[in-house]
């Protein structure tokens, strides 16, 4: 006997083992917390329950009451309460717990029901498991071992189905391997809410299709794939490219907007293959943008900038510029919402020596109240929060639009925010600019301004800025190093190194600390140990916090010296604005 | 013992010389005073009415109509809706068609008082769709009813209104399982819903609470408010009140439709008395009492046990012929009452090749919404169709009876049940047959046999 639960809690018994469970909780997601695996496949806990795939039957009893007195009825052998049994098979994923619930997960009634299951979706399934992209993450290989009979009784001719049909431009699909689970259909009609897909045809012959004159073409197409529980749905992209379990798994943060989704890194031997989504139940669920999946794709591209002088020569270069510019306010930083938190602190620490401007540049497009949120910078609140910037940078409104480089949503975004910084120039007050990776021209400043000061520039892609830097440090990729973002919900986000970077390419933080020494002749730390020792005890946010301690799901922080400001993002998955926003995408 | 006569409730005018399918033809033999008086009444005292008659649904489940009425969750604030299952699909039987052709009003009438019962503002006839003149004659009797003021606004003068769409279904059995129906009227595929949740007593459609009926049940609950409730029970037999409308087919001297009362008489009688018989030189061999999905009954079998007559417990010891038409008989011995659709097999008859067909039904009729029908009702077919037209085997019996016990109650509906139980029973009755199958298929056929396609 456990204590009595509290009152939205209810005490169900899992293969003999009782736990407490919040009310509404379904019966497997209840055995998943007591270790207990009931193998399912249509069952998604984001998605709608349909209960189609038969493959979490498992045995169900509710405790025998006596019909006069109400008291429970004690079998006289075991000394326990008798259960009544439901003597056919339930489905888990429909059956919500209920007070004094008893299910049996091994019972030969299950093991049965499981076998058949298992063979029944196996004998019209082409098996071609060797050349099958899923091979490695499929479910059903998962289950047909653990559950399956292990042979097969099917000597009829299998069902033939279309073996490549493209849905959209980025998801290609095998009808033969499905097992008509419905998660993708679900998905498009709940979750990316472009119903465009559904089941043509009749009992066995059912086939997955597009509706006529339909692709599945949203920029949330790929979570199909991801959730297929099996190679039907593939990733154009990813197709044939990399056997799974061959791949590192890293996790990361999706730098395309301020939503922050959490994100895997999937590559081998410094070769990125994929980015999927990482569950965070309080971000982004089980998903991400199509578009956030390409960024790898930079990593790889012909325009990094490397090196060939040695980053000390370089950093003597800067600071003799430095020297020259030794006035207040000759120098402006021109900091970004890119970089990560720790990058932000050390170009706050390097304005600060410099006795520069700091700027930020804006990034703003539109929303999707999904995962794409209309504040295309992943950190700006790091940046606030650090203190390299006290009010949000100004939306672009005369700038120029550029577009998302390869993503699958080409919305404009204005990039901005620099106007103050231009004006200066003009004035012939600011001499040198340092940019933190931010293409000043994009930004909204003219050849012409540029041509007029002295840029410092650190980046990883050339572009306009670059070329006309005086000084270029290459740096790093998001999937090259360490860090944190801070999300719109004031999330506090760890992302990790996946790969190398390229030979050449030197650590933002090194650069920055190397700079920061440089201007203030104080040396300063560049690993993220001894930089958040700094930052905790500086920034009164993160006070609490090292870089250990933040959970691979997020920190949320003190948000509360922030509240009144204007931010531009509207609702997303898991944030509301405050009412005082300014919400650019509703 | 003679079979009795005929008693013809539902099926009182169906094919009456000079009975046409019209209003007026309906007024002047009676019709629609029964509502007329119907809607002065408390609208409780006409559920109760259907309680104590102890009807049960004729579609095929044979569940108590008034304890289906009973579950209706009247304190949501959601409007009830009534949808009369008109999909009639069963292989074999053939009782509500006849009713909508010849006597619609009757379904009209029947369906206004449940309506009105149950207080209901919006019925719904969902009538398969291949029954296109059905429609036809449904959409203009209602037309006919709503100016008479049977139907729509201000029913019989009252306060009462209450509508009647037709709908046609889109051609698939599984329309014809309830909450598969409720898809199909919603405008989605016919896949059936999970229960629990979505009983539609409470989550019907659009998610409102909705009966759905029989066109048979509803004509009974016009004879009952008509009679009284306590005068139906009088009518067949304990816990099987009322008549049965049987739809004999297959290898009889006269086939069709017959009513009788429930438990009055035997499937003996019925087929020897009333169908006449076996086709001259042939014997029975099987029988299929209750739609192809229920279980096949085997001329020679014997069933014992105990059954209930009045207070107590009797033996019985019944061949096929001795067993009483009525559900709970049926059920006794392992098969069931079913939609009424009688089908009759005899000595011509190859097992394998007719498990062959009814397959071949079953595997084109799923929905493949869930695993176990979706794969195991193909798997079967292909089994039969091989063995039929291929290469069968000695083991294959075998595995169509595993292939068969893998898929009963684990489905979300139940067709789980209706594709596999042919396939259960067959090889259970007529195993040998189907062992024997590679040799027989070896001989030359017996004279009159049937060519499969």
């Amino acid at each position: 006997m456990i204590a009595p639960p509290k009152p939205d809690l209810v005490t169900v018994n899992i293969d003999g083992r009782e736990i407490a469970v919040p009310k509404g909780t379904n019966v497997i997601e209840a055995a998943r917390l007591v270790n207990v695996d009931v193998p399912h496949y249509c069952y998604h806990p984001k998605l709608t329950i349909v209960g189609n795939c038969r493959m979490c039957l498992i045995e169900m009893g509710m405790p025998a009451v006596d019909p006069a007195t109400k008291a429970p009825i004690i079998d006289p052998v075991t000394g326990k309460p008798k259960i009544n049994w439901i003597p056919r098979p339930q489905i888990g994923c429909g059956t919500n717990v209920s007070p004094g619930l008893h299910v049996k997960t091994t019972s030969p009634m299950v093991k049965d029901a499981r076998e058949g299951v298992m063979e029944f979706l196996l004998i019209n399934h082409p098996l071609d498991c060797p050349i099958c992209d899923q091979a490695g993450e499929c479910k059903l290989q998962e289950q047909s071992t653990g559950y399956g009979r292990g042979y097969s009784r099917f000597v009829e001719q299998k069902n033939v189905k279309p073996k490549r049909t493209q849905l959209g431009p980025r998801v290609t699909l095998d009808d033969e391997r499905c097992i008509l689970c419905s998660r993708c259909i679900r998905f498009s009609k709940e979750i990316a809410k472009d119903d465009v897909l559904g089941f043509v045809d009749r009992g066995s012959y059912s086939t997955l299709t597009c509706f006529p004159g339909k692709q599945l073409a949203n920029n949330y197409s790929l979570n199909t794939v991801d959730i297929c529980p099996v190679g039907a749905l593939t990733s154009t992209d990813f197709r044939f490219k990399m056997r799974v379990w061959f791949l590192k798994q890293t996790n990361s943060i999706d730098t395309e907007t301020s939503v922050g989704a959490n994100t895997v890194v999937w590559s081998r031997e410094g070769q990125i293959y994929r980015l999927t989504p990482r569950r965070n139940d309080d971000v982004n669920d089980t998903w991400m943008p199509d578009s956030g999946r390409e960024l790898f794709k930079a990593v790889m591209a012909a325009d990094r900038l490397v090196a060939t002088t040695h980053l000390d020569a370089l950093v003597a270069q800067a600071a003799e510029l430095f020297k020259m510019n030794a006035s207040a306010g000759a120098i402006a930083v021109v900091g970004s919402g890119r970089s990560s938190v720790e990058e932000q602190f050390l170009t706050k620490k390097l304005a600060a020596a410099l006795k520069a401007s700091t700027q930020l540049v804006s990034r703003v497009g539109q929303g999707d109240q999904l995962l794409i949120s209309a504040d295309r910078n992943p950190n700006v609140r790091g940046a606030l929060v650090t203190g390299l910037i006290s009010k949000l940078p100004k939306v672009g409104d005369a700038t120029p639009l550029s577009r998302s480089t390869k993503g699958a949503v080409a919305a404009p975004i204005r990039t901005g925010g620099l106007t103050d910084l231009a004006a200066s120039i003009d004035a012939g007050k600011v001499k040198v600019v340092v940019s933190i990776g931010e293409d000043l021209i994009a930004a909204g400043l003219t050849a012409a301004q540029l041509a007029n000061v002295s840029v410092v520039y650190l980046g990883t892609h050339a572009n306009a800025t670059s070329a006309a830097a005086k000084i270029v440090f290459p740096t790093l990729s998001v999937f090259e190093k360490n860090g944190t973002f801070v999300n719109q919900q004031f999330r506090l986000q760890k992302f990790a190194k996946a790969v190398p970077g390229p030979q050449g390419a030197t650590d933002d933080l090194i650069v920055l600390a190397k700079l920061t020494a440089a201007a203030s002749s104080a040396p300063m730390a560049s690993d993220l140990g001894s930089l958040w020792t700094l930052i905790s005890a500086e920034v009164p946010a993160f006070a609490m916090t090292s870089y250990a301690q933040v959970p691979e799901t997020g920190l949320l922080i003190d948000a509360t010296p922030f509240a009144a400001l204007p931010f531009v993002e509207g609702e997303t998955l898991h944030f509301k604005p405050a009412a005082a926003a300014v919400a650019l995408d509703s | 013992m003679a079979a009795p006569a005929q008693r013809r409730i539902i099926f009182q005018h169906i094919d009456e010389p000079g009975y046409s399918n019209d209003l007026a033809c309906y007024v002047r033999n009676g019709g629609y005073e029964v509502l007329k008086k119907s809607v002065t009444r408390p609208p409780a005292e006409l559920i109760d009415e259907v309680k104590k008659s102890g009807l049960r649904g004729r579609g095929g489940a044979g569940f108590p109509c008034g304890v289906k009425w009973g579950l209706v969750d009247r304190k949501s604030g959601k409007p009830i809706y009534l949808i009369v299952n008109a999909d009639e699909s069963e292989p074999g039987t053939f009782k509500d068609r006849y009713i909508m052709h010849q006597d619609p009003h009757q379904l009209i009438e029947g369906t206004m008082i449940s309506c009105f019962a149950n207080n209901v503002k919006q019925a719904y006839i969902y009538i398969r769709g291949e029954m296109p003149h059905g429609a036809r004659i449904l959409e203009r009797a209602i037309a006919e009813a709503r100016a008479a003021g049977f139907v729509g606004k201000n029913i019989c003068g009252t306060t009462y209104s209450c509508d009647i769409f037709v709908h046609r279904g889109a051609g698939a059995y599984i329309c014809g399982e309830e909450t598969g129906l409720i898809e199909s009227l919603e405008g989605k595929r016919a896949n059936p819903r999970i229960k629990p949740p979505y009983f539609p007593a409470v989550l019907g459609l659009y998610q409102c609470p909705t009966i759905v009926n029989n066109v048979e049940t509803l004509c009974h609950v016009k004879y009952i408010v008509e009679h009284g409730g306590d005068a139906f029970t009088k009518v067949g037999t304990p816990n099987n009140t009322g008549t049965r409308i049987f739809c004999v087919s297959g290898h009889v001297q006269r086939p069709g439709y017959y009513e009788f009362e429930a438990g009055k008489i035997t499937m003996g009688q019925l087929l020897y008395e009333v169908c006449g018989g076996p086709l001259p030189g042939r014997t029975f061999k099987a029988v299929i009492p209750g739609g192809s999905s229920a279980k096949i009954l085997r001329f020679g079998e014997r069933f014992k046990g105990k059954r209930k007559v009045g207070a107590e417990m009797v033996d019985y010891d019944w061949g096929v012929e001795d067993v009483p038409m009525d559900f709970d008989s049926l059920g006794m011995i392992g098969t069931m009452g079913g939609s009424g659709g009688v089908i009759v097999m005899d000595d011509t008859v190859n097992m394998v090749e007719a498990l062959a067909n009814i397959n071949a039904f079953y595997s084109h009729e799923s929905c493949g919404q869930c695993t176990p029908c979706r794969e195991g009702s193909l798997w079967m077919k292909k089994i039969t169709t091989r063995m039929v037209h291929g290469q069968a085997r000695n083991e294959d019996a075998a595995l169509l009876k595993s292939v068969a016990d893998q898929i009963p109650g684990r489905t979300i509906c139940a067709f789980g049940e209706a594709c596999s139980w042919p396939t259960q029973s067959f090889i259970a009755k007529f195993g040998d047959e189907f062992k024997q199958y590679p040799e027989t298929k070896k001989a030359a056929k017996p004279v009159g046999a049937h060519e499969l396609v």
